[in-house]
């Protein structure tokens, strides 16, 4: 499957990682080699396979539903590059 | 002291041959002295490991029993949260980051009474297999500092080889412990998926991430093994299996031990060199009784094609907690809260971890899914059936580590699958969930060449008892670079 610089931009966007107008080719070339690798995987024959999430088929372990976090928000919001009042703050959002 | 083992640092600290503090100091000035050369560090915690040392000393005159790695040095990959200490996964994203909280792993060693030199450099969120992807500068192998010490873990490898640490945890997510084992002259351990506890361990691709320990010898690994392994409720993928003493069959004979040799790995990529020390040390395993067996594992070449949908696609789903709101990097100035999100992220993360939150995007994409990762979780049980197959005739798999030895800088150029493909012997066991280990086996053209030793489920202790009685009669392991001293 080949890609075009249309992609790039959408695809920075839905990661939400800003690509510079310089850089959407080098991002296009590289990118473009990689999934040049992965389209090997088309020539595998996978009918009937089912696909594999876990090695050990383990499922997720059920807990009793019972409170085993305490808060920690003055530790967790120590290191947070804006807080107020014990919130997050970011740019307004809404007017 | 430092070029003792960790099995013989132990028993000099119970024989009161030296005191913790001491030899505290010793490896401290070590990194002082020679780390400039090399670079793996990225945080030395000195006045904490000189405090723990002082706490285990003290434990030991009160004539305490203590466990084996009380007052040892080590060091930690920097992918483990250290409470009140810079965990940075060698990312700008996370210079400025100070966990609240230790990984279980981390804790684990606190409660041996290990002494924690410091925090290990490597390739930026574990993504990259020659540590030139750090934030903070490339490490350089002690072998050779004009070429890499391999990756993810080059910096915790480089400080073993370079005898900075008897010993140091790591992390596996495609080979990320074996590679640079291998190309750094010592031995390491990626453990069965779920053997050791992800919990504080930074995710790059949850469903492949495994901690392990690196250091010279298979005894040391089992050493630390002892400490790093166990049930921890807190990682849902953590299996709730008794962890046995790794060190108990060490001294087992191999008589009898099927090897399998797969035909796939000794293929026209392998350097010719590379495998003839591969294929000397399988003829002294076979004088100690094991015996070889030609074996096949069909899926091999899909192996990092798989890889690179699954990692990549994992990858993007956990990197999408780094947003500049709660901790690590945030940009100056944001117009708003799309500007603070978009410019927070393109500048904390390099162009390696970049790229494979875009591969990862693109394949998990909408229309692209079943294409893309669907396809590739199919494939990823063909590469584990193929393991079935051959552990129904054979106790381990042997084989190389990787296919070259140590490269120089810059010499994989500009195509990021250059690089992908130095992994194309390791990833296949991260794929299929088993153990893989790399030791020492002899050298191509004075750089250090690695065995590969692939186990089933949970046997991490017949591949250590297989790796110990190798070391018994080689002497590979025991090389040191020149220049160290």
């Amino acid at each position: 499957m080949t890609i075009q610089r249309s992609d790039i931009e959408k695809l920075a966007e839905l990661a939400r990682i800003q690509i510079s107008d310089e850089n959407i080719t080098a991002t296009l070339d590289s990118l473009s080699n990689v999934l040049q690798l992965v389209d090997q995987l088309q020539a595998a024959e996978t009918t009937g396979i089912a696909p594999m999430a876990h090695p050990l088929d383990a499922v997720q372990r059920l807990r009793p539903d019972t409170v085993t976090e305490p808060d920690c928000r003055e530790a967790f919001q120590a290191i947070a590059p804006a807080t107020d009042s014990g919130l997050y703050l970011v740019p307004r959002v809404i007017e | 002291m430092h070029d003792k083992t960790l099995a013989q640092l132990s028993a000099g600290l119970a024989s009161g041959e030296f005191s913790s503090v001491e030899l505290t100091r010793h490896f401290l000035d070590r990194i002082q002295r020679l780390d400039a050369t090399y670079n793996s560090f990225i945080t030395v915690t000195g006045s904490e490991a000189l405090a723990a040392a002082s706490a285990a000393d003290a434990k030991r005159a009160n004539g305490n029993t203590v466990p084996p790695l009380c007052g040892v040095p080590i060091v930690h990959k920097d992918i483990f949260c250290t409470a009140g200490v810079r965990t940075s996964c060698a990312s700008k994203m996370l210079d400025n980051f100070i966990p609240p909280y230790s990984a279980t792993v981390v804790e684990n060693f606190i409660d041996a009474g290990a002494v924690v030199l410091g925090k290990t450099n490597m390739d930026e969120f574990a993504m990259g297999s020659s540590n030139e992807t750090s934030w903070y500068g490339p490490v350089h192998n002690p072998w050779d500092t004009d070429t890499v010490p391999g990756g993810s873990s080059g910096g915790s490898a480089a400080a073993v080889a370079a005898r900075l640490t008897p010993a140091a945890t790591a992390s596996d997510t495609g080979g990320s412990i074996r590679q640079p084992a291998a190309l750094c002259g010592i031995s390491g351990l990626k453990p069965t998926y779920g053997r050791v506890s992800r919990w504080g361990m930074i995710a790059f691709a949850s469903s492949l991430d495994q901690g392990g320990p690196l250091a010279r010898t298979a005894e040391d690994l089992a050493l630390m093994m002892n400490v790093m392994a166990s049930f921890d409720p807190r990682d849902s993928t953590s299996l709730d299996l008794a962890v046995p003493d790794y060190t108990a069959d060490l001294d087992a004979s191999i008589e009898g031990l099927r090897i399998g040799i797969p035909k796939e790995y000794f293929d026209a990529g392998l350097n010719p060199k590379t495998a003839e020390a591969v294929q000397n040390a399988i003829r002294e395993l076979e004088k100690l009784g094991a015996t070889v067996h030609d074996i096949s594992l069909p899926h091999s070449s899909l192996s990092v094609p798989a890889y690179y949908v699954i990692a990549p696609a994992e990858a993007s789903a956990n990197l999408s907690r780094f947003d500049g709101v709660r901790y690590g990097h945030r940009c100056e100035n944001p117009a708003d809260l799309h500007d603070l999100y978009m410019r927070s992220r393109a500048e904390g993360f390099g162009d390696e971890v970049k790229r494979r939150i875009l591969v990862g995007t693109y394949c998990l994409s909408a229309g692209y899914y079943d294409a893309y990762y669907n396809k590739a979780q199919q494939v990823r049980r063909l590469i584990k059936q193929d393991f079935v197959n051959a552990f129904e005739q054979v106790d381990l798999i042997l084989g190389p580590t990787c296919p070259n030895p140590a490269f120089a800088f810059g010499s994989k150029g500009d195509n990021p699958v250059a690089m992908y493909l130095e992994d194309i012997y390791t990833i296949s066991t991260n794929l299929a969930g088993l153990p893989g280990m790399s030791i020492p086996c002899g050298f191509v053209d004075a750089k250090p060449v690695g065995l590969q030793i692939i186990g089933n489920y949970f046997d991490e202790a017949r591949m250590l008892n297989l790796a110990h009685q190798f070391q018994q009669v080689t002497d590979w392991h025991e090389r040191s670079p020149e220049g160290i001293a």
